[in-house]
C-alpha cells in the first residue's frame, strides 16, 4: 500500500454519495440454479456469434453454445447442464427495448459439465503465453468492467505494441457497485493471479493496482495477498475517490500522469488497462478451468429490501436475484443495468444477466426529477472529466448541427453523466450526446452505402461500354470475312475488288504497267520523213502484231 | 525617359506573370469538373432515375452545369437539398414532388421465390448488380447491395419483386431525441 504523493489529478469529476455500504453488510453468495436461463447468444462486442446447439437438445456445463471465427468476439458457454427449450427473440437489456437471439435453457439441476481440458503448464514462456491467449478466448472472457469487449482480442492488439504499463482498475468509483469490491475482499489471490498471467503475456515494467479510497477493507485485503504473492514490480496505489476516476482515461490520468490523446489508444502510450473482476475470471479459466458462465452481481438500491451480492450464472433473470435479495420494497420500482450514473433502465424484471451486468439497481420511479431549459450555468463545463463543453454539445446535438458537435469532440464523450448530475435544469443531456452519435454513425453508413453503391454502379456501366466495344468489334471482324468470302467466290471476275491484303501489291504492279506503257509511248519514234513503202511495210508490221496479240489473248 | 523605364518596367512584370499563369494553367490543369464530383458525392447514389436522369452522375453533371435544379432527388429528400444547397450556396428549394415522394424508411426489394420465373429482365435492369440468377434459374437479391430504385419492378413479368422497409436490428438502431411532455419542460 503506498501513500502516493505522485498521484495526478483529472479534470472536473465529482464527489457523488457512494451508496456502497448498503450492500457490503452481507458476504457474497450463490444465487444458485433458477428455473430458466435466458444467454443471450451475443454478450459482447464486436462481431456476431453462431449459434452451435439445436432446440431440443442437452447440453452440458462448460459446452459451447455459440461462437464466431473472427477476430472480436467471445463464445458463449451453457451456465449449467440442460436442455435448450429454445432460440428465439427475447427481451434484453438494451436501451432500444429490442428483442435479441437467446437461450432458453431449461437447467436440470445435476450440473454435469463436460471434461475439463488440460491445465496448462508448459514451462515455456512462449508456448504458455499462446496456451494463455487461447484459453481467453476459447473460454469467453470479456471486459467485465461494463464494455464486454473481447479480453483475447484486447491482449493480442496490446501484445503488438511495446507495454510498460499494466493498469488493473479496482477504482469502482460509481455509486452503488460494489462486485468488484467484494470480489478482492473474499478472493484477492484469485485477481493478483489473473494478473500475473496478463503480466507473463504483455511483460510489463511495472504494475499499478489502483483502488479508490473508499475500499479499505479492500485494499488491506489485497495487500495481505500481494505481500503472500509476492507479485515484482507490483504495487496497489490508492487514489482518492472521485467519480469517474474508474473511467479508463482518467485513471492512467490519475497513476501516470499520461493523458491519452482524443483518438489515441492507451496502447500506443504504453499502457494497458484491465479491470480486477476480469483478472479474477482469467485465473479461473486457466486454473479452474471455468469458462466465462457466471459473474459478481450487485443487487442494491433504494427499491430492494436486502441489498446484497451475488455470484449469478449468465442468464438468470433479474426477478431471480431480487427475489434473492428479500423482493421489492416500492411500489413502483425502477429497474437499472448499471450504476445510476450510466446504467441502463430496463422494462422488466424478466431480462437476463448478461456478462457486462456488474449491478441491478432499483430506485423509486417516484423520485424522477423534473426538466427545465437550460440556464447557461456552465457548470458541466467544470464537471466534465474529458474537458469537454457539454453545454456547446448539447445546443448542437439539440439542433441537429451534428458537424460542429464533432467537431467540439462529441465522440470524446465518455457517456459517465457529470454534466447531467450537476445540471440544475436536469436536462437529459447524455441523451442528447446518445442521440447525436447514433445520427452521426448512421450518416457515415449512408455514406459508406451510397459509396459502394457508386462504385458497383460505375463497374457496371464500364462493364457494358467494355461489352458494347467487344460487340462491335465482333461485328466488324464478321463484316470483313464476308466481304473476303464475296471476293474469293468471285474471284475471276475483272470487276471484283482484290482483297485488302493485296490491294497495295496490285496497286504497285498497275504502277509499273502504266510508267512502262508511258515509257514505251514516250520512246522517240523517227517516224517523221517516212516514204510511203516505209509506211505501208510499218502499217503491215503493226498489222502483224496486233494479230499475235489477239491470238495470245 | 522615366515614363519609358516605368512602362517597361510595368510590362516586363506584367509579362512575366502571364507566363508564370499560361504555365500554371497547363501544369496544373483540373481534369473534368471538381464541382460534379462534390455533388455526387452528396447524392445518395440509389441510381433510381427518379430525377430524369440516367443516374446520380448524369444529375450531378446537369447540377453542375446549372441545367437543373437541387430539388429533383426523392430518395435524398431534403437533407440532400440541404447539403447541396449548402455545397453550391443556392437557396434550399422543397422537394419537388412531379418526381416522386421522399420516404424515411429505406426500402429493399424482395424477389417472391415462390413465382420468379427466371427471366433475367431484373437482373438487366439493376444498376447496382444487386440481383443474382441466370436464365430459367431462380433470382434473388443480394440485400446489402440493393439500393431500394424500384428499377426491377417495370420489367418483371410476373410482377413477383415487392419494396419491403429494412428491419431494424440492433446494429443500426439509434437514440432518439429526447422527448419531453410540455408539462415538464419547455423543451422542445
Amino acid at each position: 500500500m503506498s501513500a502516493n504523493p505522485g498521484l495526478h489529478r483529472f479534470h472536473g469529476g465529482l464527489h457523488l454519495p457512494d451508496h456502497k455500504q448498503e450492500s457490503l453488510t452481507r458476504p457474497l453468495e450463490h444465487a444458485g440454479i433458477p428455473d430458466q436461463i435466458i444467454l443471450r447468444v451475443n454478450q459482447h462486442i464486436g462481431e456476431e456469434n453462431e449459434p452451435q446447439v439445436k432446440v431440443g437438445q442437452r447440453v452440458l456445463k462448460r459446452q459451447v453454445l455459440a461462437r464466431s471465427s473472427e477476430f472480436v468476439s467471445a463464445p458463449v458457454h451453457a451456465p449449467t447442464s440442460g436442455i435448450i427449450r429454445a432460440i428465439e427473440k427475447r427481451p434484453v437489456a438494451h436501451a432500444s427495448r429490442m428483442s435479441a437471439d437467446c437461450f432458453v435453457i431449461e437447467p436440470d439441476g445435476i450440473e454435469e459439465g463436460l471434461e475439463p481440458p488440460s491445465p496448462i503448464g508448459s514451462a515455456h514462456r512462449i508456448d504458455k503465453k499462446d496456451a494463455i491467449l487461447r484459453r481467453i478466448r476459447e473460454f469467453g472472457i470479456v471486459g467485465l468492467g461494463g464494455a464486454a469487449f473481447p479480453t483475447a482480442a484486447k491482449i493480442e492488439t496490446a501484445d503488438r505494441y511495446n507495454i510498460k504499463t499494466l493498469i488493473i482498475n479496482g477504482a469502482e468509483c460509481e455509486p452503488y457497485i460494489t462486485c468488484d469490491d467484494i470480489l478482492m475482499r473474499s478472493d484477492p489471490l484469485k485477481v493478483l493471479r489473473g494478473i500475473a498471467s496478463l503480466q507473463l503475456i504483455l511483460q510489463p515494467r511495472e504494475t499499478l493496482i489502483g483502488i479508490e479510497d473508499n475500499k479499505q477493507a479492500a485494499i488491506a485485503a489485497m495487500q495481505d495477498a500481494l505481500d503472500k504473492l509476492g507479485l515484482d514490480n507490483t504495487r496497489i496505489v490508492v487514489i482518492p475517490t472521485l467519480y469517474p476516476s474508474g473511467g479508463e482515461k482518467q485513471l492512467i490520468r490519475i497513476l501516470t500522469g499520461i493523458e491519452v490523446r482524443s483518438g489515441q489508444l492507451s496502447f500506443e502510450v504504453g499502457v494497458f488497462c484491465q479491470n480486477v473482476g476480469t483478472c479474477a475470471a482469467i485465473a479461473r479459466a486457466i486454473e479452474e478451468n471455468e469458462p466465462l458462465t457466471s459473474r459478481i452481481v450487485t443487487v442494491t438500491g433504494p427499491g430492494v429490501r436486502n441489498p446484497s451480492n451475488w455470484t449469478a450464472k449468465l442468464g438468470t433473470p433479474v426477478s431471480w436475484l431480487i427475489e434473492k435479495a428479500g423482493g421489492y420494497s416500492v411500489d413502483e420500482p425502477m429497474l437499472v443495468m448499471g450504476g445510476p450514473m450510466m446504467g441502463l433502465e430496463l422494462e422488466s424484471d424478466q431480462i437476463p444477466v448478461v456478462k457486462a451486468t456488474n449491478t441491478i439497481l432499483v430506485l423509486d420511479k417516484r423520485d424522477q426529477p423534473t426538466v427545465r431549459e437550460c440556464v447557461r450555468c456552465g457548470q458541466c463545463t467544470e464537471a466534465c472529466p474529458a474537458q469537454l463543453l457539454p453545454q456547446q454539445l448539447y445546443w448542437y446535438s439539440r439542433s441537429r448541427q451534428f458537424d460542429h458537435a464533432e467537431q467540439y469532440h462529441l465522440f470524446d464523450c465518455i457517456e459517465c453523466g457529470c454534466c447531467a448530475a450537476v445540471c440544475p435544469s436536469h436536462l437529459p443531456l447524455v441523451q442528447y450526446y446518445r442521440f447525436a452519435k447514433g445520427e452521426i454513425w448512421e450518416q457515415r453508413r449512408k455514406t459508406w452505402k451510397s459509396d459502394q453503391s457508386r462504385r458497383r454502379h460505375e463497374f457496371r456501366e464500364a462493364r457494358i461500354q467494355k461489352q458494347k466495344a467487344l460487340e462491335e468489334e465482333r461485328r466488324r471482324q464478321k463484316r470483313e470475312e464476308l466481304a473476303r468470302k464475296k471476293a474469293a467466290e468471285s474471284g475471276d471476275q475483272s470487276d471484283t475488288k482484290p482483297p485488302a491484303a493485296n490491294q497495295d501489291l496490285v496497286k504497285a504492279a498497275l504502277e509499273r504497267v502504266k510508267a512502262r506503257k508511258k515509257s514505251a509511248d514516250e520512246a522517240p519514234r523517227n517516224t517523221t520523213d517516212l516514204t510511203p513503202e516505209q509506211q505501208r511495210q510499218i502499217d503491215e508490221a503493226d498489222q502483224r502484231r496486233r494479230q499475235m496479240n489477239k491470238d495470245k489473248q | 525617359m522615366l515614363i519609358l523605364i516605368a512602362v517597361l518596367t510595368l510590362s516586363f512584370i506584367a509579362g512575366s506573370f502571364g507566363l508564370i499563369l499560361g504555365y500554371a494553367a497547363i501544369r496544373f490543369k483540373v481534369e473534368g469538373n471538381p464541382i460534379v464530383d462534390q455533388v455526387d458525392a452528396l447524392l445518395p447514389q440509389t441510381q433510381c432515375g427518379q430525377c430524369g436522369f440516367p443516374g446520380c452522375r448524369p444529375y450531378a453533371e446537369a447540377i453542375a452545369k446549372g441545367e437543373a435544379p437541387i430539388n429533383q432527388c426523392p430518395p435524398g429528400g431534403e437533407n440532400t437539398i440541404a447539403a447541396l444547397a449548402d455545397l453550391l450556396d443556392v437557396d434550399a428549394l422543397p422537394l419537388n414532388d412531379e418526381h416522386g415522394e421522399h420516404s424515411d424508411v429505406p426500402l429493399v426489394a424482395v424477389i417472391d421465390e415462390n413465382n420468379c420465373i427466371g427471366c433475367t429482365l431484373c437482373i438487366q435492369a439493376c444498376p447496382v448488380d444487386a440481383i443474382l440468377g441466370s436464365a430459367k434459374h431462380m433470382h434473388t437479391i443480394i440485400e446489402s447491395e440493393c439500393t431500394g430504385c424500384e428499377l426491377c419492378l417495370p420489367p418483371c413479368p410476373v410482377d413477383c419483386i415487392d419494396m419491403l422497409p429494412v428491419k431494424q436490428t440492433l446494429a443500426d438502431w439509434k437514440w432518439a431525441i429526447p422527448q419531453f411532455r410540455e408539462r415538464d419542460a419547455h423543451v422542445r
